[in-house]
């Protein structure tokens, strides 16, 4: 199964069959500009759909990070902590925050795919 | 991920009418330029190089701002002493001491002392531009420019008259190298350039247009404010950004460079609700407008700026160094070790030159010592931080 992006500027991208890596959009580090700083949720911590599991702020502007689904936060990326200017760099890669076990793989069936989000940032 | 703050720029003022536009807006366009509102206008937070990249830009060669949305008003009556007298009752600065060719930093105060907006007094040289630019020409900020003409027009006597000029843009060239670039744009006015000392000004011709340049700035750097005739202030800005030196930056660089240079911004660090001394700026208020000067006081608000001065304020503006790399940011409180609140960050974003996060906040006279430590409450946590001196970086203007 490929990506899918959230209306909040996320993209999860499943691992295997329940557990998926979340990041921010390429659209959502041009709007913030140069990212400083990354506050990443605890290892082991759950979160519900749509909660805030963490912060990411920019030069100019602090903005909560939400779940795109249910799940338990598995791993952080220690790198990005290191250096916040990969999730300008490379967000879809190298910049990715968080990985999650989910709690209802079907819910990502719920979200955008490649080419909605695209129509929506197009707006 | 949505933003749940935004602390540079300043808000913007909301408004149902469009956004007004520069008349560089096209330009910015042209180069990539992150267009968003501010104080009603719609002006660039940054370029495709990036805020950090613009501000280091700034503090290393030289950087072009667009800063046409700020007001410019002319002051016109019977003479230069009359007009400087008038203002006198206004504001706390010494303007009948204004020599010619110079400029000066002051407030509009209320009668509580509050600040309603601050601004930049110049006299021009009689005759500069054709007289453009009247007996005393002001520079104030964009949101408040409406509210600074009708505190003119109410607080001016009659044949002393306020005009904002609508027909003219203004560009700020700020770094160490700005001034030789700008010189390099306008071989004529080289001589007249490398002569001008801080907060003096010329009439020059750049580029074919009537300037005023001011030896000034908002960035703590070497550097002018240009002001030019609409009409001809892409040509001038295009010249401009043909010199290898130069780069254009945005708004959000400007925001960063003036707190690391420790330097108030109306909105947050200023409003009516705090004086001219809470906020560190009695150095702009000359020994001839206080107490035992020839002309002191006279200006709203005189009684508590004298107050303060020989007691001290309650509180005070004082830059603060985080101890971790959390921002802190506009509008988190601030305690002190036993819990109790002490006041409040005002600014505050992760410094591009000092690679920590600063801010400048209020407290409490007792905690403003340098080296003390504070907790800013950022997302429910205390993040400790350092009272620090202003500027976080040494102002580079030239002065001799």
């Amino acid at each position: 199964m490929s990506r899918k992006f959230t209306a909040e500027h996320e993209w999860i991208e499943p691992t295997d069959a329940n557990t998926a890596t979340v990041g921010i959009t390429v659209h959502a580090q041009d709007a913030l500009g140069d990212v400083v700083y990354v506050d990443l949720p605890e290892v082991g911590s759950h979160h519900d759909q749509g909660a805030v599991a963490g912060v990411v702020e920019s030069v100019k502007a602090a903005a909560d990070l939400y779940m795109p689904v249910s799940g338990t936060v598995i791993e952080v990326n220690e790198a990005l902590r290191a250096d916040p200017a990969l999730a300008n760099r490379d967000p879809l890669a190298e910049g990715w925050f968080f990985k999650v076990k989910l709690d209802d793989a079907s819910q990502l069936d719920a979200l955008m795919d490649a080419t909605a989000y695209e129509a929506l940032t197009a707006k | 991920m949505t933003a749940a703050s935004d602390s540079a720029p300043a808000p913007a003022t909301p408004s149902p009418v469009e956004p007004q536009r520069t008349p560089l807006h096209g330009l910015h366009q042209r180069l990539g330029g992150k267009i968003v509102p501010f104080a009603g206008w719609a002006l660039p937070v940054s370029y495709p190089q990036g805020q950090v990249a613009e501000h280091r830009h700034a503090r290393t060669a030289a950087a072009l701002f667009d800063v046409s949305h700020m007001g410019q008003v002319r002051l016109d009556g019977p003479g230069f002493k009359a007009i400087a007298t008038a203002l006198e009752a206004l504001l706390p600065a010494d303007v009948l001491g204004l020599a010619v060719g110079k400029q000066r930093y002051s407030q509009f105060t209320t009668a509580e002392a509050g600040v309603v907006d601050d601004l930049m007094i110049a006299r021009p040289p009689e005759g500069a531009l054709g007289g453009v630019l009247g007996s005393v020409f002001l520079v104030v900020n964009a949101s408040n420019a409406d509210t600074d003409l009708a505190l003119l027009r109410a607080g001016l006597p009659a044949g002393i008259t306020a005009t904002r000029l609508h027909d003219r843009a203004l560009l700020a060239l700020q770094g160490p190298e700005a001034v030789a670039a700008l010189a390099r744009v306008a071989p004529g006015a080289a001589d007249t350039l490398n002569a001008l000392r801080f907060m003096e000004g010329a009439g020059v011709e750049l580029a074919g247009a009537a300037c005023w340049v001011v030896r000034s700035g908002y960035t703590g750097e070497d550097g002018v404010e240009i002001s030019v005739p609409a009409d001809q202030a892409v040509a001038l800005a295009e010249a401009l950004l043909a010199d290898a030196a130069v780069q254009p930056a945005g708004l959000g660089a400007r925001d960063t460079l003036r707190l690391e240079a420790g330097l108030c911004l109306h909105g947050h660090e200023l409003d009516v609700s705090i004086t001219p001394i809470e906020a560190g700026l009695a150095w702009s208020i000359p020994k001839v407008r206080r107490a035992g000067g020839a002309r002191a006081g006279g200006y709203p608000g005189a009684a508590v700026v004298e107050a303060q001065l020989r007691e001290g304020p309650a509180r005070r503006r004082v830059g603060l160094l985080a101890q971790e790399r959390v921002p802190v940011r506009d509008g988190a409180a601030l305690h002190d070790a036993a819990g109790r609140p002490v006041g409040r960050v005002c600014s505050g974003t992760l410094s591009p030159g000092v690679a920590q996060p600063i801010a400048m906040a209020y407290v409490e006279a007792a905690c403003a010592a340098e080296g003390s430590t504070l907790f800013a409450q950022v997302r429910g946590r205390g993040v400790p931080v350092t009272v620090s001196a202003l500027p976080f970086v040494p102002h580079r203007y030239r002065r001799a």
